[in-house]
C-alpha cells in the first residue's frame, strides 16, 4: 500500500544544514497499522509530513496503492490519505463551528450532501449531534481530538496518517481515543501510520514499527519481538528499558547514540 | 509517613477561582504532611495537583482564594507570613522546579548568571565565590562543560539541559523542600530518566524533601516513596508507591488500567468509568463570597 525509498530530507543550507531524515526505507502493508517510534529530534515527524504532502522538499521513492507521488499532490490524493494532528488545541480553527470545520473538506472535494456526512461521522467518532454546532473551545482536549479525527475520515481515506495523537491527552482519555481508533480501523479496513515516542502506545496499536534515531532507521522490528524483549539494536534496548520506568542502576548505563 | 520530623504539614487546603458560572473548587480541602522523603502527587490535568504546590509558596494569582487552617514548614506556620517574609522563604526554604525551562528562564540573561542570582539573593557571597558555586552546582547536574554553558543563553542550550539548569538554580539556595511540578514530561524518556536521577541523588545527598507532582503514574510509582492519588481537587488516597498497584481505590485501578503496556495484548484498553460518589461534597468555606 505504501512504499518509502531511500527518503532523505534536509533543512537549512551551509552550516545550519541539518540532514533530518537519512536514507529511510519501509513498507506498509493494505489493511496496516505501522508505528514510527524515535525521540525528539529523529525525524519520525518529517517522514510522516513528506508522505502527507506538507513537505516538499525531499528526494527519494514514495508509492501509495502502485502509484509514485511527486512532490505536488493533487486532490485524488487528499482523498485517500488523511492527517490527524498531535495538538487538538492548535489543530482546529478557534473560530469555526465543528460543522464548519467538518464540511470544509466536503466542499472542497465537492462530494455533496454535506450535511448527512457530518452527521454521520460525529456518530462513528462517538460525538453525536449536540456537539455539531459548538467551537473548539467548548470541548475536552479528547472530544477535540475526536473531531480531528473525525475531520479525516468525512473524506472516506484508505490511508490515516496520525502524528502523536494522543500525546497531549490524559491516560484515561488517551484509552479511550485508541480504542477508537482501533475500532475505526478494523470496521473501514484503514491503514494506518502511527507516530509517538511512547513505545507502549505503539506496542498495543501496531504489528510492526520501525525505530529512528537522528534521522536514521535504526531497525524495523514486530510487536512480538518488542514483547519478548528479543531485540538487537543497543538503541532500542535502552528505549524499551527507559519505557518501564524510573531505575537507578539502569539509568548509569544509558549511552549517547551518535 | 517516613521519619519521625514533618516537614511540611498542610491541613484544610482550599482553593477557589470565581467565574462567570459560579466557583470553581481546584482544590478542595485536603490535608497532608510530608518528611525528607520523595513525595509523589498525581492525578489528571484539572485534579489540583499544581495548583496545591503553588499554594504551598503562595505562588497563585491574586484573584485566587486559597483557604487553610494550616500550611506549616518545619513548625512555623506560613500563612501567618507576609510577603517579604515569604519571598525569604522562597528559593531559601522552599524551591520549584517548573515544567517547562523555555519559560521559565530568563531569555536575556545568560544562565550563568541567573544561577548565580539564585544563590546571591540568599547567601552573602562575593562575585567570583559566587560563580565558582554556579559552576559547582552544574557540574553537580552533570553539565559536562559547565564553563561554556555559563555564558550561554536559555535558546542556546537543549531542553534536556535547561532542565538540568532549573535544578541547578532551584537546588543552589539549599532549600530544604523542593517541589518539582512536571519537571520532566517536555524530555524524551531517557533524558527525563536522566534528570530524575540527578535529582534523586541530590535529595538523597542534602537530605531534601521532595514533592514530585506528575500526571505519570508509573513514572511516579518507581522514583518516589510515597503517593498521593489526587482526583477532582481532592485527594483520592495516599499510598506507598510499593503497593501502589495492590491500590483497592476504583480511581486509581482505573487509571493504572487504561495504561498500554508493551507486553499487553491489543484488545480494547479499559476505559475509565468516574464516580461521582468519589468525591466528598464541597464544605460551605466560601459561602458569602469573602475574599481573602
Amino acid at each position: 500500500m505504501i512504499v518509502v525509498e531511500n527518503l532523505n530530507v534536509c533543512f537549512g543550507h551551509g552550516k545550519a544544514r541539518n540532514h533530518a531524515v537519512r536514507d529511510v526505507n519501509f513498507t506498509v502493508e493494505k489493511g496496516e497499522s505501522f508505528g514510527l517510534v524515535g525521540e525528539s529530534g529523529s525525524g519520525k515527524s518529517t517522514v510522516l509530513n513528506c508522505i502527507s504532502g506538507l513537505l516538499t522538499h525531499w528526494t527519494g521513492r514514495m508509492e501509495i496503492d502502485g502509484v509514485r507521488l511527486k512532490q505536488k499532490r493533487n486532490i485524488a490524493f487528499c482523498r485517500k490519505v488523511q492527517m490527524v494532528f498531535q495538538d487538538p488545541y492548535g489543530s482546529l480553527h478557534p473560530r469555526h463551528t465543528i460543522d464548519r470545520t467538518l464540511k470544509e473538506p466536503v466542499k472542497i472535494n465537492r462530494l455533496g450532501d454535506a450535511n448527512h456526512r457530518v452527521a454521520r461521522v460525529l456518530d462513528e467518532v462517538g460525538l453525536g449531534a449536540k456537539f455539531r454546532f459548538r467551537f473548539p473551545h467548548q470541548l475536552s482536549g479528547g472530544q477535540r481530538q475526536r473531531v480531528a479525527l473525525a475531520r479525516a475520515l468525512i473524506l472516506n481515506p484508505e490511508v490515516v496518517l496520525l502524528d502523536e495523537p494522543t500525546s497531549a491527552l490524559d491516560v484515561s482519555i488517551q484509552a479511550e481515543v485508541l480504542n477508537l481508533l482501533q475500532d475505526l480501523r478494523r470496521e473501514k479496513q484503514l491503514t494506518y501510520i502511527l507516530v509517538s515516542h511512547d513505545l507502549a502506545v505503539v506496542s498495543h496499536m501496531c504489528d510492526t514499527l520501525l525505530v529512528m534515531n537522528r534521522g536514521k532507521a535504526v531497525e524495523t522490528i514486530t510487536r512480538s519481538q518488542l514483547k519478548s524483549g528479543v531485540i538487537k539494536e543497543k538503541y532500542t534496548k535502552q528505549l524499551l528499558v527507559a519505557g518501564k520506568g524510573y531505575d537507578r542502576t539502569a539509568i548509569d548505563l544509558f549511552q549517547d547514540f551518535r | 509517613m517516613t521519619g519521625n520530623t514533618s516537614l511540611l504539614t498542610v491541613k484544610d487546603l482550599s482553593v477557589v477561582f470565581s467565574s462567570f458560572k459560579g466557583d470553581v473548587c481546584a482544590v478542595n480541602n485536603i490535608s497532608f504532611s510530608m518528611g525528607r522523603e520523595k513525595l509523589g502527587i498525581v492525578g489528571e490535568s484539572g485534579s489540583g495537583k499544581s495548583v496545591t504546590g503553588r499554594a504551598v509558596l503562595r505562588l497563585l494569582p491574586p484573584y485566587a482564594r486559597v483557604r487553610a487552617s494550616e500550611i506549616s514548614l518545619r513548625g512555623k506556620n506560613l500563612l501567618d507570613f507576609s510577603e517579604k517574609q515569604m519571598r525569604k522563604i522562597r528559593g531559601m526554604e522552599i524551591s520549584m522546579v517548573m515544567q517547562d525551562p523555555k519559560y521559565s528562564l530568563n531569555p536575556v540573561r545568560t544562565v550563568g548568571e541567573q544561577i548565580r542570582e539564585a544563590y546571591t539573593i540568599h547567601h552573602k557571597a562575593g562575585k567570583k565565590q559566587a560563580r565558582q558555586k554556579a559552576l559547582d552546582m552544574l557540574n553537580a547536574v552533570r553539565i559536562r562543560n559547565p564553563e561554556q554553558v555559563y555564558d550561554l543563553y536559555p535558546h542556546e542550550v537543549s531542553g534536556g539541559m535547561g532542565q538540568r539548569i532549573m535544578i541547578a538554580m532551584m537546588l543552589i539556595p539549599e532549600p530544604s523542600l523542593l517541589i518539582a511540578d512536571e519537571p520532566t514530561s517536555a524530555l524524551d524518556v531517557t533524558v527525563q530518566l536522566q534528570v530524575l536521577a540527578i535529582l534523586d541523588d541530590l535529595v538523597s545527598e542534602r537530605g531534601m524533601g521532595l514533592m514530585f507532582i506528575s500526571h505519570d503514574l508509573e513514572l511516579v510509582a518507581s522514583f518516589c516513596d510515597r503517593v498521593i492519588i489526587m482526583y477532582g481537587g481532592q485527594i483520592m488516597e495516599v499510598l506507598d508507591a510499593g503497593n501502589l498497584h495492590k491500590s483497592n481505590h476504583p480511581y486509581t485501578k482505573g487509571l493504572l488500567s487504561c495504561l498500554p503496556k508493551i507486553d499487553g495484548t491489543q484488545d480494547r484498553l479499559p476505559t475509565l468509568v468516574r464516580d461521582d460518589a468519589w468525591l466528598k461534597p464541597a464544605p460551605g468555606l466560601f459561602s458569602g463570597g469573602a475574599a481573602s
